[in-house]
């Protein structure tokens, strides 16, 4: 059946010499192999995203007034809607999490280096864009928590210099957040995001396959001393099937989540009651936000903020930017590079922390 | 030209405004000069007062000197300023106190110009009042205007500042209610403030916040003050409890009560020390009520079982659906709809608690069916979704060893593989 289906392709489309590269695709094997698998999880989960996004297509409605009724719909009386519904949430922060790890991945192996340069770009605006997918989807539900978090983040929008206002009066379609934003945010993140996010994972991905998987730098200098040390495996079905696993053992985990931690809905947003207390964002927003709270009111003669917002926004290009910056060879440069990435790792992990357990 | 002469009118008329206010300022200035603040300001208590503590007062707000309660003449710098012919009337007397209050806050006209909505019959009122007949007896140790209100440094009732602020009111009655000295010679107990602080009225009010609940002056009355009488005393409870006023009136107490001449609420409730009413006035302990006149065993006695069995079924029904409603919150289950409807079961047994007030079972029982059909839907909904949470987690387990097994198919399939072509 597979043969006959294989040769009505290759009769019409020359299938083997289609997919003959891949065939021909080696992973390299050594201490470090298993970094390789982040990157495919992340996929996996953003493919499970655009799937359990789609069904709750079926029953969501956007507006201030349907959008809380619709997810709680969803919760209580669709079959499997908890499950769907769960699984979109636990898999988008999974899936912020494994491209944060593959990030971090990349860094600290320098995977980032010439000729991969637009690889490391590409995966740094699908993180931005992953970061855009949360921020939006976190407001559909239309909940209380949400519903400020939403305010308090496009407040800080609101005071990038310059343009800060018109991008915050864009994003929330007026002054105030509104059944506006939900419709634009809710547009953001079922049209826009996932059309740009596509786009941008088959650039990814095929420079992925064009430059293959990268190898770290010590373990390239001692294969190019003694060619005979180099060991690979096929890349099919050696490590898709070995990727095939990392994917049950994520969908696993996906499942456990959701039948154990079903994700909670919260009380419906009301914009006139005053915010709750114990605000705060998405937990992979949690150290740029917890960062503002403690920059004081004035830095010398300007507004905190607008300084926190600013170091944060110039550190982001530099680090999107950083294969460009970071030179393979100098010594000293690497070190440094490494330094700034072990620093900016920690920074995360501990302003994340002190965000949540700080009142 | 034209423009020339809308210039010049222009011109004209600038100069005329600046003229006017110049006069208008001066007028201002002459007015509001109070040099009587200049030499009391510098004296030692209790000659002293100050501008700051005189501008927070009321009346000062409103543009009145002193020489509006004293007499006299502010506007003059010296000695002069308190000159018989000046109209300068000195210290007012404690006898004369209720009197020049209410020579403006009697005028309904003079009032209006100050604030429309402000009644002006409370001098009327005192004069009716425990404190205003003893006043006329020649008593002076009662309570006059400043007693309460203050002076020099008054300020309105809505200002949380203020003596006569409904969180203070309490407060300012104890100063002489509750001092037993001072109080000597009246024959009422001076426990009052005392026992109202135990009470669950002082708990809203103080406690919680509630300006509405009742203090002092709400039972009693403020500028009348009087101790409500035994008949009127339900009227006085009926204010915020109508309901519970309703049902009494109902009831085969109300007719018994009067008979007996009881005062209505108070005999079972108390008044200053009302706690926290509970279903163990029902009961046979040391809380109970109905029996202190009730004879165990009678038709009474086995109505009064009757309502505390029903509100006890009720309020077990609630406590097990939220104890049920709350794991399954605890495990994630979307319950909030029954958590919701919970408070309709407890509004029900509110109801049949004030039902009681009938002291008709069948009436109570009524309320109490309502609730505890709606605390059973509810208790239904956190089983189903207990039930729910367990298919889920069963679900869960069968998918965990599909993919579990999955892994390890996937795992010796790939060694297999490898072993039989170690080289690819």
């Amino acid at each position: 059946m597979l043969t006959r289906g294989r040769q009505w392709l290759n009769q019409r489309f020359h299938w083997d010499d289609l997919i003959g590269p891949l065939k021909k695709k080696t992973v390299p094997i050594h201490g470090l192999s298993y970094w390789y698998f982040l990157g495919g999880v992340t996929l996996f989960l953003f493919m499970i995203q655009v799937g359990t996004g789609i069904l709750l297509l079926l029953y969501y409605r956007p507006g201030a007034n349907e959008a809380f009724e619709s997810v709680q719909y969803i919760m209580t009386r669709v079959q499997f809607g908890w499950l769907i519904r769960s699984i979109h949430s636990w898999a988008a922060n999974l899936m912020i999490l494994t491209a944060f790890a593959h990030m971090f991945s990349v860094v600290f192996l320098r995977a980032y280096r010439k000729p991969r340069e637009l690889t490391w770009l590409s995966g740094m605006l699908l993180l931005f864009l992953a970061m855009g997918f949360g921020f939006s989807g976190y407001l559909l539900p239309w909940n209380t928590l949400a519903f400020f978090a939403t305010k308090v983040g496009t407040e800080i929008t609101g005071q990038v210099p310059f343009i800060g206002h018109r991008l915050m009066v864009f994003l929330r379609g007026g002054e105030d957040v509104t059944g506006a934003t939900l419709t634009r945010f809710f547009g953001f993140h079922v049209a826009v995001l996932p059309g740009l996010t596509t786009l941008l994972i088959l650039i990814h991905l095929a420079l992925v396959q064009y430059f293959g998987m990268s190898v770290p730098p010590g373990v390239e200098t001692r294969w190019k001393s003694s060619p005979g040390q180099v060991r690979e495996m096929k890349f099919f079905p050696n490590f898709a099937l070995r990727e095939l696993m990392a994917w049950y053992i994520a969908l696993g985990v996906l499942g456990a989540m959701a039948a154990i931690l079903p994700w909670e809905l919260g009380t419906k947003a009301d914009p006139f009651a005053p915010a709750p207390a114990g605000i705060r964002p998405e937990w992979y927003f949690m150290f740029m936000f917890q960062t503002l709270k403690k920059i004081p009111a004035k830095v010398w003669f300007a507004d905190g903020e607008v300084v926190g917002i600013l170091v944060f926004g110039a550190a982001g290009l530099i680090w999107t930017l950083l294969p460009f910056f970071d030179q393979a060879g100098r010594g000293r440069g690497r070190k440094f590079f490494m330094g700034a990435g072990i620093f900016a790792l920690t920074y995360i992990i501990a302003m994340t922390v002190y965000g949540y357990l700080a009142k | 030209m034209d423009t020339w002469q809308n210039r010049g009118i222009f011109a004209a008329r600038l100069l005329l405004l600046a003229t006017a206010l110049l006069l208008c300022g001066g007028r201002l200035c002459a007015q509001a000069q109070n040099t009587c603040l200049d030499c009391h300001g510098a004296l030692d208590p209790p000659l002293q007062l100050t501008e700051q503590q005189f501008s927070n007062d009321i009346h000062a707000q409103k543009g009145l000197t002193c020489a509006s309660c004293h007499g006299g003449d502010p506007t003059k710098a010296d000695m002069d300023a308190m000159s018989k012919a000046a109209g300068f009337r000195g210290k007012v007397e404690r006898k004369d106190v209720p009197e020049l209050c209410g020579r403006c806050h009697s005028d309904t006209a003079f009032m209006r110009k100050y604030n429309p909505s402000l009644r002006t019959d409370q001098f009327s009122q005192y004069k009716t009042s425990v404190h205003g007949r003893l006043f006329a007896k020649g008593d002076t140790k009662v309570a006059v205007c400043i007693d309460c209100h203050g002076v020099h440094g008054l300020r309105p009732a809505s200002d949380a500042r203020s003596k006569v602020h409904p969180l203070n009111i309490a407060q300012t009655c104890s100063r002489c209610h509750a001092d037993s000295a001072y109080m000597k010679g009246y024959s009422i107990p001076t426990d009052q403030f005392a026992r109202y602080s135990s009470s669950v009225h002082h708990d809203a009010l103080a406690v919680r916040g509630d300006l509405s609940a009742p203090t002092c002056t709400t039972c009693h009355g403020n500028h009348g003050a009087a101790p409500p009488g035994v008949d009127t005393v339900k009227n006085v409870c009926s204010k915020c409890h109508a309901f519970q006023e309703q049902m009494f009136d109902k009831s085969t107490h109300k007719a018994a009560f009067q008979s007996a001449g009881l005062p209505g609420c108070v005999v079972c409730h108390g008044n200053h020390a009302i706690s926290h009413p509970s279903d163990e006035k029902l009961d046979a302990g040391p809380q109970a009520v109905c029996m202190r006149c009730h004879t165990p065993g009678d038709a009474c006695d086995r109505a009064r079982g009757d309502m505390l069995s029903g509100l006890m079924r009720l309020d077990d029904s609630i406590k097990t659906a939220d104890k049920v409603l709350g794991v399954a919150e605890s495990s994630g289950m979307e319950v909030s709809q029954a958590r919701l409807d919970q408070d309709q079961a407890r509004d029900a047994l509110t109801k049949a608690r004030v039902t009681i007030h009938s002291f008709k079972p069948e009436l109570v029982e009524h309320d109490i069916q309502e609730g505890v059909k709606i605390a059973a839907k509810n208790l239904q909904a956190g089983q189903a979704a207990l039930a729910e949470r367990d298919y889920r987690r069963k679900g869960l387990g069968f998918a965990l060893v599909f993919i579990l097994m999955t892994v390890l198919g996937l795992f010796l399939y790939i060694r297999q593989m490898e072993q039989e072509a170690p080289k690819s």
